[in-house]
């Protein structure tokens, strides 16, 4: 999320704020955008911003630059503002999870047992970092602190499968069913 | 900070007693006796931060060192704010930002005029004691005005106080968290996709060199070198205010004649003034003020200032209609050059290559927008230097700029009246306009050339001038937040004005985000050196006979040659422009 990236010039809607802010409340959908109609007539408004956060992850799942846009117009917050705070604070998902989580174990045990070699090669296979989801949606990777089976270490729990003793050269092979698994479940 | 009246504090700092009132910080009282505790993150026309830790002092019985910018004083406080222990925490503290900064000095715009390297070796960093991990971020030079390098950041926060509090238009903050932490717009876009009004107020206050200009001088090199190009420059009216300042002469000395002498001596086939634009702007928006004047909409609202227009187009949208259609002085000369001007000279406006130097980081932009080129798509401005760049251009040229002989414009964009000069500063563009308006509303010639009232020192003015038997109701403002009190007000329609100048920057373009970092003793933005740079121009002003921009006899030529009349359908094609509602949409 840290690196730049230039976005495509949006097309002009229209030149009024009620243009854009039915744009903003398009992508929030009903529900949300009341729910931040009901904010803005509160004293503060703008401490409300993080309440508002909470309800535009739990239905989205997390929050992308279009969201936060929107909140911002429908809020009245400087957009880099919504998304400083966005970005500050660990709970908030600022890309949208992939289909499986993949899960190093970090703990102790695993570490010593070379976790973080394998947690290196799933970031290149992948191509991404903690917290970050591959470009092709289909997985997101995230470090965790003792999954309490350190008889197995290193530990990679990848969706709700447990696999055990790995080392960075089978990395590639574990991955490669599930993104046949996400293949055929697109088809 | 609160001050509340009559009540004063007694405190002793470094053993000398002294009484202010009550509200006063520990660094404003220190101030008061001659000491001058080291800062960084604090500016006194920015809110207060107290992140960067420089300004510490010993505060007795705290049992911690305390932030002079953001402590206020109490009743018996004792201060001190120097001892073998403080000076190593300080230095501490500044070698800890340098342990995170890039060690390229020598190559690095900012070098001998970069804060953080003055309060190093103020500090007595001399060895670094803490190397460790160093952030990496990658440079955003995608932008056409203002490049973002953020390995050069300190989180002093300069930049986003400035953007949200002087200019009103928010787009700066900090994201991420701890070691992570980056300063930039919204979703870390490239600046020209974001609210951004490239107004470069974040290069002025920036300390090091996190923000710079999109840098020009390479491709205005190449085009001297080149001999198939005719190369022509024009110097904007702040740049000769300000020019002096990069060569050690005092501020406020006005540099016209060395400018053109360097200009020349740099290589430019041709050195114009954009006076000369300014001028040829009054004549077209006063004409368009009288129609307005009789058809409406009005207030009619300036549109020199391209970090205004762009903050418009952006964030107040509905007020298209308002803003003059005349193009900018830089615009408007740049129009000239490649019609009237190349067939004059018997030149393929494709061989001319057209240069502008601008106090200005907005102007870069302005340069690019498609609105500002020929039919054929050529652009009018092919580059745009700030006033910095030029100084570096005339530096690495080997110019002894102080002892050059003043040297003149070229013809025929040479002329330029007393009114086109005080463009460079708040209200000028205002005065200029009542000076050429008075005569064109009355008929008679102007009893009056100077209006001091519409002079906006303090960043906002509103009105009324008698012009015949017309009161008109005008406004000027500069930076920002002034501005939109003036714009919230013609929006609601509580207010009527007739005219309305906004320049973007503080003080207009002499504090403008191209111009020189403020010279040793001085702070950014100061109001001292915007005061220096003005009174050069209302110098030069009050020394010209010709001080009205219609009385220009170049510019009546140009009208007679090839313009026609102020308003014409040739003048309204190279002279006039137009603006798009832009998004993403601004917060107001």
């Amino acid at each position: 999320m840290m690196d730049v990236h230039t976005s495509e010039k949006p097309a002009v809607a229209g030149d009024g704020r009620q243009a854009v802010a039915a744009v903003a409340r398009a992508v929030l959908g009903e529900t949300i955008a009341q729910f931040i109609d009901q904010c803005v007539l509160r004293p503060q408004p703008a401490s409300q911003l993080i309440a508002v956060l909470h309800k535009v992850q739990a239905q989205f799942g997390y929050l992308g630059a279009e969201h936060l846009d929107a909140v911002a117009q429908l809020m009245q917050v400087p957009a880099a503002k919504v998304a400083g705070v966005a970005s500050f604070y660990h709970f908030f998902r600022l890309q949208p999870r992939g289909k499986f989580s993949v899960n190093v174990c970090m703990g102790t045990a695993c570490y010593v047992k070379g976790a973080e070699r394998v947690a290196q090669r799933i970031m290149d296979e992948l191509g991404v970092g903690w917290g970050e989801t591959s470009r092709d949606g289909v997985f997101t990777l995230e470090g965790s602190r003792c999954l309490g089976t350190c008889g197995l270490a290193p530990v990679v729990m990848i969706g709700d499968d447990v696999h055990a003793n790995v080392t960075p050269e089978q990395v590639p092979r574990i991955l490669e069913k599930y993104i046949r698994a996400a293949r055929e479940a697109a088809v | 900070m609160a001050k509340r009246k009559g009540k004063m504090v007694s405190l002793t700092i470094d053993e000398v007693k002294i009484q202010v009132p009550e509200g006063t910080t520990i660094m404003e009282a220190a101030e008061k006796l001659g000491i001058r505790i080291p800062r960084l993150c604090y500016h006194p026309d920015l809110s207060l931060s107290g992140s960067c830790r420089v300004c510490i002092v010993d505060v007795k019985d705290m049992g911690y060192y305390m932030a002079a910018c953001s402590s206020q004083v109490w009743e018996g406080m004792v201060v001190q704010t120097n001892s073998p222990a403080i000076r190593q925490a300080r230095r501490d503290i500044v070698e800890l930002l340098c342990d995170n900064h890039p060690m390229d000095c020598q190559i690095c715009e900012r070098d001998g005029r970069c804060e953080l390297q003055n309060l190093a070796y103020s500090m007595g960093v001399r060895a670094r004691h803490f190397e460790g991990k160093r952030k990496r971020f990658p440079i955003d030079i995608s932008s056409h005005s203002v490049v973002r390098d953020s390995e050069k950041c300190v989180l002093c926060g300069r930049c986003v106080r400035v953007c949200a509090e002087i200019q009103g238009v928010h787009n700066l903050s900090q994201h991420g968290r701890g070691f992570h932490t980056v300063v930039g717009p919204a979703h870390l876009v490239n600046m020209d996709d974001s609210v951004c009004i490239q107004c470069g107020q974040c290069i002025n206050v920036c300390p090091t060199a996190a923000f710079v200009e999109k840098r020009g001088a390479s491709a205005v090199w190449d085009a001297l070198a080149n001999p198939e190009l005719h190369v022509v420059v024009q110097a904007a009216p702040s740049i000769r205010a300000a020019i002096g300042e990069g060569f050690g002469l005092p501020p406020g000395t006005p540099c016209t004649g060395k400018m053109v002498a360097a200009l020349r001596r740099l290589g430019f086939d041709a050195v114009f003034d954009t006076d000369f634009g300014a001028d040829l702007t009054i004549v077209e928006e006063s004409h368009e003020f009288l129609n307005r004047l009789r058809e409406g909409p009005l207030p009619m609202i300036t549109s020199c200032s391209p970090g205004w227009i762009n903050f418009m187009e952006k964030f107040y949208p509905e007020l298209i209609p308002h803003a003059s259609t005349c193009r900018s002085p830089m615009s408007m000369v740049a129009a000239i050059v490649k019609t009237y001007y190349a067939q004059t000279k018997k030149l393929d406006p494709k061989n001319i290559f057209s240069v502008a130097v601008m106090p200005c980081v907005a102007k870069k932009y302005e340069a690019r927008r498609p609105e500002h080129a020929l039919p054929d798509g050529t652009p009018l401005t092919d580059a745009v230097l700030t006033t910095r760049e030029l100084i570096w251009m005339i530096k690495c040229y080997g110019i002894d700029f102080a002892s050059l002989p003043d040297a003149e414009f070229d013809s025929p964009m040479g002329v330029a009246s007393g009114a086109g000069d005080i463009f460079g500063t708040t209200g000028g563009v205002m005065e200029a306009t009542l000076r050429a308006a008075s005569e064109l509303v009355t008929g008679k010639p102007a009893d009056r050339l100077e209006f001091t009232e519409v002079r906006a020192v303090e960043g906002l003015r509103e009105v009324y001038v008698a012009i015949g038997d017309h009161n008109i109701r005008v406004a000027v403002a500069n930076g920002i937040t002034n501005a939109k009190k003036v714009l919230d007000k013609v929006v609601a329609g509580e207010e009527h004005y007739h005219i309305v100048e906004v320049m973007a920057c503080p003080g207009g373009c002499i504090g403008g985000g191209g111009q020189p970092y403020p010279p040793e003793g001085m702070k950014v933005l100061d109001p001292k050196l915007l005061a220096l740079r003005a009174q050069a121009l209302y110098r030069i002003d009050s020394g010209k006979e010709l001080r009205k921009s219609h009385d220009n006899p170049a510019i009546e030529e140009l009208y007679e040659q090839f313009l026609g009349a102020p308003g014409s359908a040739k003048a309204y094609e190279l002279l006039h422009t137009h603006y798009t509602p832009k998004l993403p949409r601004g917060i107001r």
